[in-house]
């Protein structure tokens, strides 16, 4: 049983180790800022919890507060993402749209160019 | 075998942390930075339970969760100056 523990935690560990490479990784070669948010985000956010749960399972005393971090972990940083994302909509960055596909979703919810007229609409 | 493991899982972290850092210095706009800010808290996290497994002590892993709930804070601190509404 707790050598089966200890291979769990180690291929665990391996798996976190790697992403939370390629998270940083992401984070310096891609081109745009929500290209840059995706990758380092997700990537990191899977690297971080395999690589906490992998101690809780190395050290199986410790299981349930690194439990605790992982849940902590997997709620906020999706949180973080989102906020971050609408930000650097409203500061005025578009998506990099590349070839003819500009779909942007958000922007019939969110125009900087209407919101005058709304606010007046309110008022 | 478990020795080897750490090691290269260190190893990996300490590249995650250098194309972090380095996005961190070069990054052209204030969102960069702040994404680049939010991946290295994650990276320290880890890597502080990391350290609190390596040396057996049990409170580092509560100085994680702690580091951890400041830098969502700040990071969301930070989203919202950014987006104008602070």
């Amino acid at each position: 049983m707790n050598e089966l523990l200890t291979y769990a935690g180690m291929v665990l560990m391996l798996i976190g180790g790697i992403f939370l490479f390629l998270g940083g990784l992401g984070i310096f070669r891609m081109p745009d800022t929500y290209n840059r948010l995706q990758a380092g985000t997700k990537a990191t956010t899977l690297g971080g919890m395999s690589v906490i749960l992998s101690i809780g399972l190395l050290e199986p005393s410790w299981f349930v507060k690194t439990l605790v971090l992982v849940i902590f972990i997997a709620l906020s940083n999706p949180i973080s993402s989102h906020a971050l994302a609408r930000a650097n909509y409203k500061r005025g960055n578009r998506p990099y749209l590349k070839g003819g596909s500009e779909y942007d979703q958000y922007k019939e919810v969110y125009d900087p160019q209407e919101k005058p007229d709304k606010e007046e609409e309110k008022a | 075998m478990l020795q080897i493991i750490i090691y290269i899982t260190l190893g990996f972290m300490l590249f995650g942390i250098i194309f972090s850092t380095l996005r961190f210095i070069k990054g052209p706009t204030a969102a960069d930075r702040t994404v680049a800010l939010d991946t290295l808290t994650t990276i320290s996290v880890a890597l502080l339970v990391m350290i609190s497994y390596i040396s057996h002590r049990f409170i580092y892993v509560d100085i994680a969760l702690v580091y951890g709930v400041l830098g969502f804070i700040g990071v969301l601190v930070i989203a919202r100056y950014l987006e104008g509404a602070l």
